[in-house]
């Protein structure tokens, strides 16, 4: 269970505690470059006028607002403590306060105009300015969560091992000699 | 006009799609088998796999097209 949850918290790092060290770096590469990337896709740093930007990981945030039931959030959260920090913006947006980390995963808010009175790109600007990289970047991150759920159920399971052909005539060896001998 | 078709081979969205499929498929290869021999054959097998599957449908699409 420990290796679950480990996998669940970092890809690979629950296989890394089982000893399976090449599956680990595999599971890690994979999945938090698919994730990185679909962040990479879902932000910019092009200047939108007043010094401001997109920013970065605008795709990957909690919502359960009327109008914006973020579901992909679901899968994205199998990634395990990449996505979490969007459970920290989602806890301050519902106070009022401000986003931190420039806006990295923060709730966008959905008033009409383009920023909202922190200075953060609202719903619409993301869609207006990201166009299909939203939906690009969304995508790549749920995948990316996803997989690890597969890696964590892998994990959970623990390695398999297979008897060769080998093993099976040294065992059949061993008992005719000791047939042999009684 | 040819020419400018291909030129724009590369700008396709549907590229985005192969770092997607190389992901998936040696993530569950990986979930299949401990050795890294045997998984990367096995990604190599469900990334054809899933390629063709993707050609049969666009085949059907691009039929289904022409029949209308």
């Amino acid at each position: 269970m420990l290796a679950a949850f480990l996998a669940w918290l970092i890809p690979g790092l629950g296989h890394l505690y089982q000893g399976r060290r090449a599956k680990a770096a595999l599971f890690f590469v994979c999945i938090m470059s698919t994730f990185v990337y679909g962040l990479y896709l879902g932000g910019s740093n092009k200047d939108l006028g007043g010094g401001r930007t997109l920013g970065w990981g605008r795709v990957v945030y909690a919502s359960w607002r009327t109008g914006d039931r973020r579901l992909p959030y679901l899968c994205q959260v199998g990634i395990g403590l990449p996505a979490l920090p969007a459970l920290v913006q989602a806890d301050r947006a519902g106070d009022g306060k401000a986003p931190l980390w420039n806006g990295f995963m923060a709730t966008p808010s959905l008033e009409r105009q383009d920023f909202d009175q922190f200075g953060q790109p609202t719903l619409n600007t993301l869609h207006k300015q990201l166009h299909r990289f939203f939906e690009l970047g969304t995508v790549y991150t749920m995948i990316a969560g996803l997989l690890n759920i597969l890696a964590v159920y892998d994990a959970w399971g623990g390695p398999v091992f297979i008897e060769t052909a080998n093993e099976d005539k040294k065992d059949e060896g061993e008992d005719k000699s000791q047939d042999a001998d009684s | 006009m040819e020419n400018l078709l291909w030129a724009s081979f590369w700008h396709n969205d549907l590229w985005y799609a192969v770092p997607l499929i190389i992901a998936v498929s040696l993530v569950y290869s990986a979930t299949r088998h401990e050795q890294m021999g045997p998984i990367l054959v096995h990604a190599t097998r469900i990334a054809i796999w899933i390629v063709g599957f993707m050609a049969v449908v666009f085949a059907v699409l691009l039929l289904m097209s022409w029949w209308q």
